[in-house]
């Protein structure tokens, strides 16, 4: 293996390893020193997302505000978490919102895929870089355009009036009735898209002679879906429903910049009362049990897609998952 | 024949129509922007531009990103040749830290930050944005390198040892090149990413409009300006998103197939 190492004589100063014929598989040596290049990771993970999840542990303990000295409480935040109606309704909040952001945009994903498993796509690279796109727009961005969109006076009650059903229309997002879903369209919207262009590419790359091989059997459409598309693409399924599942369970911007949580609370999710409490009411020590909660309940969710994932893994994840 | 002509052009259809949506809520604030009492105008832009001081809000979503990337880019590819290429004890449950960062909301570590950055009188400045966004991109950043150096045979390194060189020679003049297309793609996400940051910039940057970023002033903008006029706020809008889309167009075609190949890993 000689590639283009560009290394004079004269370099040879100081060989890390004896010059012996050391086996490549054998390497007993323990390089200390390659902590010198891990260090500026680990020091800005460290002190800015390590240290504070911790104190955010620390605080969860305390009644807090800020300013007066705080004082421990032991679990007293976590049973409010648990016992207070606000704060499980929008933890009930962010389950309907996983619908929305992971559940629904994978089935649309995998349904083109699957159209588009039996034919040969023209353009993909437009259709690609026009499905990502809500992907690369400040979320901020979205909530003006999606505000625009459910107005009162916006292209959906438009087109309701244009056709008859005036009655339907109404303030999308300032309905008690409407708000939840409406929110959560928009964060449909900007998912499928990712899911698509991924399924897109998984299809790309399963053997177009495993499809011919299925219809010599005489596999439909349907079968061919469920019994070749979809487990093929379980790789791609996972990534899939981690990246929009930690999203939908984040989602602060989206319901901040849409609704604010509102009308009432009716679109309020955790996440904008970890905001609240801390830089609002000031109720620190509440935000942060119920942040603890949220990263708890996001890391089982992510547990269980991998689990989910790995289980019913026969042939079709294990060669993509790379021995690393 | 003719059922497969037929299936080829409904889905092609269905694909459309998936791309039309899409695009579909860009276009409405293009137009409304676009939109004026006679026609067709740029006025509303004008106003945006003045009245919501989107120059600075730019420049300072330039400068955070920009710092962001550059140093995520550096400590990143660091910390992933030392996984992957040197012997540091202890590498695998490092590295399993790490990547736990890759899923963890962040909300978690908002309230602890504000008063670390306030303890360091940093509040109200870029570093306020840039330090705690590099700790929180490190982890996407080792993961990615990781999975590209992770594709590199080791023998490539293990010959360069036997020529004597040093760990940064290895790194500077072999690694470091052959890397150079995933860096790319690596710190085209993490600028994304950090040009849309929106809850880290509300906490962190709360007084100071010279040093807000665009997303952030977009919501302060919009949140006051809307009701009265829906034009000027959606010009606002295209204003913030037009120097993603510039970038995205540019560097689309490498992004999402460096994304969809980086995913899977």
């Amino acid at each position: 293996m000689t590639t283009d190492v560009r290394l004079s004589g004269s370099e040879r100063v100081t060989p890390l390893r004896p010059a012996a014929p050391v086996p490549p598989k054998r390497r007993a040596r323990r390089d200390w020193i390659g902590y010198a290049y891990l260090a500026p990771a680990l020091v800005f993970y460290g002190v800015f997302v390590v240290v504070p999840i911790l104190q955010s542990i620390q605080i969860s303990f305390y009644d807090y505000n800020g300013l007066s000295v705080a004082s421990w409480v032991g679990l007293d935040n976590y049973a409010a978490v648990l016992s207070d109606g606000r704060l499980l309704e929008a933890l009930g909040h962010s389950f309907v919102f996983l619908l929305f952001y992971s559940v629904l945009p994978v089935m649309l994903g995998l349904l083109l895929a699957g159209l588009m498993s039996r034919i040969r796509i023209y353009g993909l690279t437009a259709f690609r870089a026009l499905l990502f796109l809500p992907q690369i727009l400040s979320t901020v961005v979205v909530a003006v355009a999606w505000r625009g969109i459910y107005d009162i006076d916006g292209p959906i009650n438009e087109f309701l009036r244009a056709i008859g059903l005036g009655d339907l229309a109404r303030a999308w997002i300032g309905d008690f009735d409407s708000a939840l879903p409406s929110v959560g369209l928009v964060g449909t919207w900007i998912e499928y898209g990712l899911c698509m262009v991924l399924f897109l590419a998984g299809i790309a790359a399963i053997d177009r002679e495993m499809y011919e091989a299925a219809r010599l059997d005489g596999a439909g459409a349907v079968r061919e879906f469920f019994s070749l598309t979809v487990p093929s693409l379980r790789p791609q399924i996972v990534v899939a429903m981690i990246l929009t599942v930690t999203f939908a369970l984040r989602n602060f911007d989206i319901v901040w910049n849409t609704t604010r949580g509102g009308p009432g609370t009716s679109t309020t999710v955790p996440s904008v009362f970890v905001y609240q409490f801390a830089f609002q009411s000031r109720d620190i020590g509440l935000a942060s049990a119920l942040a603890i909660a949220l990263t708890v309940v996001t890391l089982a969710v992510v547990g269980v897609v991998l689990l989910l994932g790995r289980e019913r893994d026969s042939k079709g994840g294990r060669r993509a998952r790379r021995a690393s | 024949m003719r059922v497969a002509r037929r299936d080829s052009v409904l889905s092609h259809a269905v694909l459309v129509l998936a791309s039309l949506i899409a695009v579909y809520p860009l276009a409405t604030i293009v137009v409304r922007a676009l939109g004026g009492a006679d026609g067709w105008t740029l006025a509303n832009f004008a106003q945006a531009w003045t009245r919501g001081s989107f120059a600075s809000a730019l420049l300072s979503s330039t400068v955070v990103a920009v710092s962001v990337v550059v140093l995520t880019s550096v400590v990143a590819t660091l910390a992933a040749f030392a996984f992957t290429f040197l012997r540091v004890p202890g590498a695998k449950i490092i590295l399993g830290l790490l990547l736990v960062g890759l899923v963890l909301p962040y909300e978690v570590t908002v309230y602890p930050l504000y008063e670390m950055l306030s303890g360091f009188g940093l509040i109200d400045t870029y570093w306020a944005l840039i330090l705690p966004q590099v700790g929180l991109s490190v982890p996407l950043g080792v993961f990615w390198m990781n999975s590209f150096l992770g594709t590199l045979p080791m023998s490539l390194v293990e010959a360069a040892y036997l020529d004597g060189a040093s760990r940064r020679q290895v790194l500077g003049s072999i690694i470091a090149p052959l890397a150079r297309p995933a860096i790319g793609t690596m710190a085209t996400l993490v600028f994304l990413f950090t040009w849309n940051e929106f809850l880290l910039a509300l906490v962190l940057l709360p007084q100071n409009e010279a040093v807000q970023t665009a997303p952030l002033s977009l919501s302060f903008f919009s949140g006051a300006a809307r009701a009265t006029d829906p034009a000027v706020t959606a010009a606002a809008a295209v204003l913030v998103a037009a120097p993603i889309i510039l970038f995205y167009v540019l560097l689309q075609r490498r992004l999402i197939s460096g994304v969809v190949d980086g995913a899977v890993k």
